[in-house]
């Protein structure tokens, strides 16, 4: 200890500290404050950059979901286009087939109706065709049986009976 | 596997060279009366080396770079002289040159003054030295401000420090990235920001103390380098370089510290009153044993470092056979690669000291119960 305190210069004590107090002071405004500040901007301008890429990326999934958004709703849209497409199409058949389903009804109603009028006049003039035929037949049975007077008697007898049946 | 057959084989070493050199005191034993003068020319040659670790040990008036004797018994010094700045009844300057390393007395302005054990005295015109008892020398000290080789190698660090970092901010102009020297040392900074200042201090603090802890860092590093190239400069192993630096963390602590911290130090809070009245004064010694603790701790390391390395350097020259120098020049390898180490881990242990009590000097109020 003695030695130590022998060995202690004042001067160099004196000088160490001036000359160290000086380069402290030197350095901070020559050197430290310009490097820890370019360091610092530095790192802030990395930190920016990372930020914003961070939120281009975040953009970027936005823009994508809102893609994708569209992309369906593109295809509800054509989906449902396509429905109502193949709905019109469906009831146009359907319509055709209804009104096809009413004129065929239609005719056939008609041709059936012709048929009963033909039918009917047919039936008609095969009437009148009977009955004239059946009037010239008349006639000769009755021209015949009314050629002999027996004859005629038992047809008015016939008859007479035939009416007391009734 | 390696390492433990290199330890092995170090251990074998050290057995070799300890038996070799009982062998050798055994033998100079037995043959003493003998070899007499040889045995005094080893003893001189050990006192020769003690003195001149001693020698490196202290600071010195001029740049000595080496010495010997030459052929006619004359010590030449190699190295040049220093201005030599004493106040003794008004400011002497001269240059050391005219103390001839104590050889002789020098004369400033009627005044004779001579270099006795690394120190001006002033003395008469004959130069002679009066003692007392102890044989310490009682001749009148002038103040003595001395550029000397230590201040003179402080000086030189500090402009280097301000060449290598002036450069670095320089380069900070041209781009966002350092070019050159400041690649290497921007990690460096950057690693006293992030994992001293930062975590020790706290980031809304921490830029205030920046400035001192970085300085300090490299110029306790970079001194401590130096001291280990052959130049022979040794500035941190003297009393009151570390001191100056020890003392500048405890003017700042003090200086900036808040009312939390004087809280804890005179009026601790959580504990019954009669312990904060004997606890005032253990907190307010701590204050100054903290650094106290710094200046001791870097002073002796390096000084340990030096004696070390340089005696096992001087058992070279007392071996003087093939293995037992060889061996000591091993281990002086190893040894200064281990000085290396310390040079930098003293240099972070001191900044990361001094930024944990400014740390605590800034400390926020946070809780009672500690």
């Amino acid at each position: 200890m003695e030695k130590l305190i022998e060995q202690f210069s004042f001067g160099l004590f004196f000088w160490q500290l001036l000359l160290f107090v000086g380069l402290v002071l030197l350095l901070k405004k020559f050197a430290w404050k310009p490097i820890l500040d370019a360091v610092e901007k530095r790192e802030e301008g990395i930190k920016d950059a990372l930020d914003s890429a961070e939120k281009a990326k975040l953009e970027m999934q936005n823009l994508q979901a809102d893609n994708q958004k569209l992309l369906k709703e593109a295809r509800a849209e054509r989906e449902e286009m396509l429905k109502e497409a193949r709905d019109i199409k469906n009831k146009m058949i359907d319509d055709a087939k209804g009104e096809a389903q009413a004129q065929a009804n239609k005719m056939i109603e008609q041709a059936t109706a012709a048929i009963e009028s033909e039918k009917k006049a047919a039936m008609a003039e095969l009437k009148s065709q009977v009955a004239g035929l059946s009037i010239e037949i008349a006639e000769k049975v009755v021209r015949g049986e009314l050629s002999n007077k027996d004859k005629q008697e038992q047809l008015v007898e016939s008859m007479l009976s035939e009416a007391k049946l009734n | 596997m390696q390492n433990i057959f290199s330890l092995k084989t170090i251990c074998l070493l050290f057995f070799f060279v300890t038996s070799i050199s009982f062998a050798q005191d055994s033998h100079q034993k037995m043959h003493i009366e003998e070899i007499a003068p040889e045995v005094e020319g080893k003893q001189g040659l050990k006192e020769e080396i003690k003195e001149y670790i001693n020698h490196h040990l202290l600071d010195s008036h001029d740049f000595g770079l080496y010495s010997y004797v030459n052929d006619a018994g004359e010590h030449k010094h190699i190295g040049f002289p220093l201005p030599v700045i004493l106040w003794d009844n008004g400011l002497q300057v001269f240059m050391s040159s005219k103390l001839h390393h104590g050889e002789s007395v020098a004369e400033v302005n009627g005044n004779y003054y001579k270099l006795y054990h690394g120190k001006i005295y002033k003395t008469d015109a004959e130069g002679t030295i009066n003692y007392d008892e102890h044989h310490h020398a009682t001749n009148a000290k002038p103040l003595d401000f001395s550029i000397t080789k230590n201040v003179f190698t402080i000086f030189l660090v500090g402009l280097l420090i301000f060449f290598m970092f002036g450069r670095m901010a320089k380069s900070y102009q041209k781009g966002a990235i350092p070019k050159g020297m400041g690649r290497l040392l921007e990690p460096i900074v950057l690693y006293i920001r992030d994992d001293i200042a930062i975590p020790n201090i706290g980031k809304k603090h921490y830029k205030r103390y920046m400035s001192f802890l970085l300085t300090v860092f490299f110029f306790i590093w970079i001194i401590n380098l130096l001291g280990l190239t052959p130049l022979g400069v040794n500035v941190t192993n003297n009393i009151a370089v570390t001191l100056a630096l020890a003392l500048l963390t405890y003017l700042i602590t003090t200086f900036t510290a808040n009312k939390n911290y004087w809280g804890h130090i005179f009026w601790m809070p959580g504990v019954p009153w009669p312990m904060k009245i004997i606890l005032a004064p253990i907190e307010l010694l701590g204050t100054i044993i903290k650094p106290f603790s710094l200046l001791i701790r870097l002073y002796a390391n390096i000084t340990a470092g030096h004696i070390v390395l340089m005696s096992i350097i001087g058992l070279m020259f007392i071996f003087k056979n093939w293995l037992g120098s060889s061996l000591s020049f091993g281990l002086a390898f190893v040894l200064a690669l281990l000085e290396l180490l310390v040079a930098a881990l003293q240099a972070y242990i001191f900044t990361m000291l001094s930024a944990l009590y400014f740390g605590s000097a800034v400390e926020e109020h946070h809780h009672d119960d500690h």
